[in-house]
């Protein structure tokens, strides 16, 4: 980079700090900043991640991997063990392929000094203004409060999936989406099909209208489920839910809000909409007891789309079954039977993505978002995408739980909201164990689920 | 282990065995490859040849015994979930307990990417898991078993032959032989649909890459002394490491019994956590393994030495 140019250059820590107006106007000017100038740590773009978990964790060595100029400089977690263990991992050679030492290593970039560790359910608070742009990758249920305070504060955001578990926070997010607009802040969500080759080369071709109109379609998340964190001596309640999140509804949505939202997505992205109406079924029949919390094991839903198809939805968590996460369409000219793959009327391949080699999608996310904020061009609004994937797999968990047609109107205007009155951890979660140490398990055709 | 039910009349030692995996009604099959020598690698005029696969080094093997199919999801599963596996084992000297067994945690996706189970190669596992199945197989039978070095696997593979592939060099025949690219229709196959080699190992060629026992060194060769005996590159890092035979996914070089293959983390891509699962690839399922048990005994003591170093605890 020139010098003179440098010197001239508002220094993006101004910049970002700057009030909503002038951010909005300096935006549209290109920052003068190159690859080359990587590393001068005054023009470091400053990164602070809140949810130090594995996502966390991996969201913040993509950052630091993402070919700019990045420091990460505060993090944030409910817990401080969580927090340690993810710099830690950070720090570890041996979880990325980037070279150990010279320029490249991404851990000299890193600079987490004791006073920038916060913990506990408002460290979110503490870090966003040290920092220019904001991770959040706690459990989805607190998206909605992270992503505004961000929102709120002027940062871009990389935020994950799902980013709410309620039509509330739905809401909340979509509000905030509308002033990340207005404030021209990249905001990238961790749907991340929409960053792999493979997806956007299939779906690329599908609007083209290579096999025609979209007519139907399947999508898939059948695994064998995730971990279970065991209670411990001496936690509180609600220590012990967020620490075993993923099985508690205010938390983490039920799986078919945290996971299968990815294959939810890519319908509505296929459809170019969201559904209008769902209805399904769903239950708990291998994975019960009290490890397991209150969500289902498994769930099929058929949502209807306003141009009067269907798309069918399963996801499941059982051991020793069929397990396919995937998305296949049919069109009125061909097949899409999977990612990469399409069909002519007569079952003749007319397009397949050989991907061996492809990116990995993680990784593009941060380099395209790193990319548009170092330029300072305003690129990136996934915001309002992601809230309704979010209510489309929302509206899916109404259905399978009330064992009743749920409209998409009425499932976003619900006012059913799922978090908790206080955030301590002396404080009543809003989801308690009976005497057995079992919970509250939705009943079709009894629960309220809107 | 079950009694030998076929014999090579010029041998006095069976050729094919079977193994049954004590208290699950799994079986495999195993075939004797007796020791020798053999020119290693491949000659600089191969077609389609890597620089990585010379210069060709005569070496040595010790007899062993091999799995005559890729290891199935059949087998795997029942060390993969411990519902599908039993408490009993046929080993004297080990006190097995299907409780104690680190089994592999829950994929993040299906490491298979829906090619197919029952009957189909066990596919998108890390070597790590590889080599923790080869541990508790060995624990179950009382037999010690592991992967192949890549020396043992290019031995097999040849089955005697020098040529690029161990039925000659000539690429066009590969569709008797092997699934590839050409014929495979991007997915793998039930194990053993195809003609097996000279000394009866199928899909040695394609269908899924075998993990081998070795660190990846480009220069490995070179490195070798002269007639060396049971090379082994012992791993100090988790990547690269030695995948040997291409799969259903690659182009024909990638087939031939020299050809060599370096793990990397991008098969880990989707894998959104770090740290990354230790059992699990994301985007590796043209990556399975096969088995080999040595005919020398080894003790005891050496197994545990064995199993501390590869599996690092």
């Amino acid at each position: 980079m020139d010098k003179t140019e440098n010197k001239k250059a508002v220094s993006r820590r101004d910049f970002v700090k700057g009030s909503a107006a002038v951010v909005g106007s300096l935006m549209a000017s290109r920052f003068p900043l190159s690859a080359n100038a990587y590393y001068s740590s005054d023009d470091a773009i400053r990164v602070g991640l809140i949810g130090c978990g594995g996502r966390g964790t991996g969201a913040a060595l993509q950052a630091l991997s993402s070919g700019q100029n990045v420091k990460l400089v505060a993090m944030a977690d409910a817990f401080r063990d969580r927090l340690d263990e993810s710099l830690s991992n950070l720090l570890n050679p041996e979880n990325s392929d980037a070279p150990a030492d010279g320029a490249l290593d991404y851990r000299t970039r890193i600079d987490v000094p004791d006073e920038q560790k916060f913990v506990g359910f408002d460290a979110y608070r503490q870090v966003i203004p040290l920092v220019d742009v904001v991770l959040i990758a706690t459990p989805p249920g607190f998206r909605p409060i992270h992503f505004e305070a961000a929102v709120e504060a002027d940062k871009h955001v990389f935020m994950e999936k799902p980013v709410a578990t309620d039509a509330p926070g739905v809401r909340r997010i979509l509000a905030a989406a509308e002033k990340s607009r207005q404030k021209k802040l990249n905001v990238v969500v961790g749907l991340q099909r929409h960053y792999e080759t493979v997806y956007r080369e299939w779906v690329g071709r599908i609007h083209e209208g290579v096999i025609g109109d979209i007519v139907s379609g399947r999508v898939y998340w059948n695994g064998e489920g995730v971990w279970v964190r065991e209670r411990q001596a001496g936690q509180t309640e609600m220590e012990y839910q967020m620490r075993n999140w993923y099985y508690f509804n205010w938390l983490c949505g039920d799986h078919i809000v945290e996971q299968h939202i990815h294959n939810l997505d890519v319908a509505n992205w296929v459809k170019k909409g969201h559904p209008i109406r769902a209805q399904g079924q769903g239950g708990r029949q291998v994975r019960i007891g009290p490890d397991s919390g209150q969500i289902f094991d498994h769930h099929s839903v058929e949502y209807e789309y306003a141009d009067g198809t269907f798309i069918q939805s399963q996801c499941r968590h059982m051991p020793v079954c069929m397990n396919r996460v995937s998305e296949a369409f049919q069109g009125t000219l061909g097949t899409a039977p999977a990612p990469g793959e399409l069909l002519d009327q007569w079952g003749h391949s007319i397009f397949k993505h050989r991907g061996k080699d492809d990116l990995n999608p993680y990784q593009v996310e941060h380099d395209e978002l790193f990319a548009a904020i170092a330029s300072g061009e305003y690129k990136y609004a996934d915001a309002e995408n992601g809230a309704v994937a979010t209510m489309t797999a929302i509206m899916g968990r109404m259905a399978t739980y009330s064992g009743n047609i749920v409209n998409w109107d009425a499932a976003l205007a619900s006012n059913l909201n799922l978090m908790p009155e206080r955030f301590a951890f002396d404080a009543d979660p809003p989801v308690l164990p009976d005497e057995k140490g079992n919970y509250p398990v939705p009943v079709p055709g009894v629960t309220q689920a809107l | 282990m079950a009694d030998p039910h076929r014999s090579d009349g010029d041998s006095a030692i069976s050729r094919v065995t079977e193994e049954t995996i004590a208290g699950t009604g799994v079986v495999f099959e195993l075939v004797l490859v007796e020791g020798g020598s053999f020119l290693m690698g491949s000659p600089d005029d191969e077609v389609g040849r890597d620089t990585d696969e010379g210069p060709r080094r005569r070496v040595s093997v010790d007899s062993f015994w091999m799995s005559t199919h890729e290891v199935t999801y059949d087998e795997y599963a029942v060390f993969r979930y411990e519902n599908l596996d039993s408490n009993v084992s046929q080993a004297d000297s080990t006190t097995f307990n299907a409780d104690a067994v680190a089994r592999p945690s829950p994929p993040y996706e299906d490491p298979a990417h829906g090619m197919g189970n029952q009957g189909f190669p066990a596919a998108g596992m890390t070597q790590w898991a590889a080599l923790h199945y080869a541990k508790w197989l060995s624990d179950k039978t009382g037999h010690f078993y592991r992967l192949p070095t890549e020396a043992e696997w290019e031995y097999a593979c040849r089955a005697g032959s020098g040529t690029p592939f161990s039925f000659g060099d000539d690429a066009t025949a590969l569709d008797d032989h092997a699934w590839h690219y050409g014929n495979s229709d991007e997915v793998f196959h039930l194990v053993g649909q195809k003609g097996p080699n000279a000394w009866g190992l199928y899909d040695m060629h394609g269908n899924v890459a075998e993990w081998t026992l070795d660190q990846y060194a480009a220069d490995a060769f070179s490195l070798l002394p002269d007639s060396a005996h049971s090379p082994w590159v012992e791993p100090t890092r988790l990547h690269p490491r030695t995948v040997r035979g291409g799969a259903y996914d690659d182009d024909p070089d990638a087939l031939r019994c020299a050809a060599r293959l370096r793990s990397n983390l991008n098969w880990k891509r989707r894998d959104p956590q770090i740290p990354k699962s230790y059992w699990w690839n994301t985007d590796s399922p043209f990556v399975g393994f096969r088995l080999v048990r040595p005919v020398k005994p080894v003790s005891g003591e050496e197994q545990e030495n064995f199993w501390r170093l590869v599996l690092g605890e």
